[in-house]
């Protein structure tokens, strides 16, 4: 197997600034707490933040833009990961691509009831629901105990050997995926006047 | 370090945040928005588990590398042809709004 032969990079952030903890609730005493931390918990600020921002703000532009915030700062937490290439290529495709997308649409759809429109009347029901989804979640996720290691990344080229041998089928299918959508975009997109 | 359980409740929060989004708001655009949310909460959980985890079985343990690179793709073609389709409802309609998108409904 060619995933076996990968070497890993290790964890530099650690012990930067350690010093032990006395006011983490239980299932965070695993170490000292060290400049990860910190940085997690700016990041996790600006995350939720930014994505409290999108689904509140009236305006849809502010919307975008609160989405742009969120998406930067989950760049960051793949940085905490050591997720280099991951962090790459978030900033490359949602800040760059997908904001400029919404954007654009944003900018096309431009109507006078953007501010009527934001939320229906069963935001109650869906404040529920979100609340229980995630409470849900999170119970499961500190219900687990799986053996944790530190927090480690791949080289590069192991990634590209594992996404061009190991994964190669779901890559050719992901490209395929991307040409179909992008022809269907166009055909749905355009006005149906301009095809004589 | 940070363990695994933090990135796991963020990326919970961020899910419920999305999904509150998808049910509350009525603008398709601010709907795709909220999408794109929980895509992000996901990929936050994939990515902390395949750096915090060892790999089992067939399993390397940077696929959750890989499968976030895929998920981020077909984030890509979904944003893509939604925004297609938008244009086309807002070019029909002249509306945004789901709640008004009622032509199929029962």
């Amino acid at each position: 197997m060619i995933q076996s032969g990968h070497t890993r990079v290790s964890n530099t952030l650690d012990g930067i600034h350690s010093y032990e903890h006395r006011f983490c609730p239980a299932p965070f005493k695993r170490g000292p707490i060290d400049v990860s931390w910190f940085l997690f918990i700016i990041l996790a600020i600006f995350t939720l933040g930014g994505g409290l921002g999108v689904v509140v703000t009236r305006n849809v532009v502010h919307a975008a833009l609160f989405l742009l915030v969120s998406l930067v700062a989950v760049a960051g937490l793949y940085l905490i990961l050591f997720a280099e290439f991951l962090a790459l290529v978030q900033v490359l495709i949602y800040g760059g691509a997908i904001i400029i997308v919404l954007i654009f649409a944003i900018m096309l759809t431009r109507t006078a009831e953007y501010p009527y429109i934001s939320d229906n009347k069963q935001w109650p029901l869906a404040a529920v629901a979100a609340a229980a989804v995630g409470v849900v979640l999170g119970a499961a996720f500190l219900d687990n105990n799986l053996s944790q290691t530190t927090p480690n990344s791949p080289a590069f080229a192991d990634l590209a050997n594992s996404l061009f041998t190991t994964w190669a089928i779901p890559f050719e299918v992901a490209s395929l995926v991307l040409l179909v959508a992008l022809i269907g975009a166009i055909i749905i997109a355009r006005t149906g006047e301009d095809n004589r | 370090m940070v363990p695994l359980v933090a990135f796991q409740l963020l990326s919970a929060a961020l899910f419920a945040i999305g999904i509150y989004g998808v049910m509350a708001r009525r603008s398709a655009v601010l709907i795709v928005m909220s999408i794109e949310l929980m895509l992000n909460a996901v990929n936050i959980n994939l990515i902390a588990a395949a750096s915090h985890l060892e790999g089992t079985g067939r399993w390397a343990n940077f696929d959750g590398h890989i499968i976030a690179i895929f998920i981020i793709t077909v984030a890509a073609a979904e944003v893509g042809l939604g925004m297609a389709i938008i244009l086309r409802m807002y070019r029909n309609r002249s509306t945004v709004n789901v709640d008004e998108i009622n032509l199929m409904k029962w």
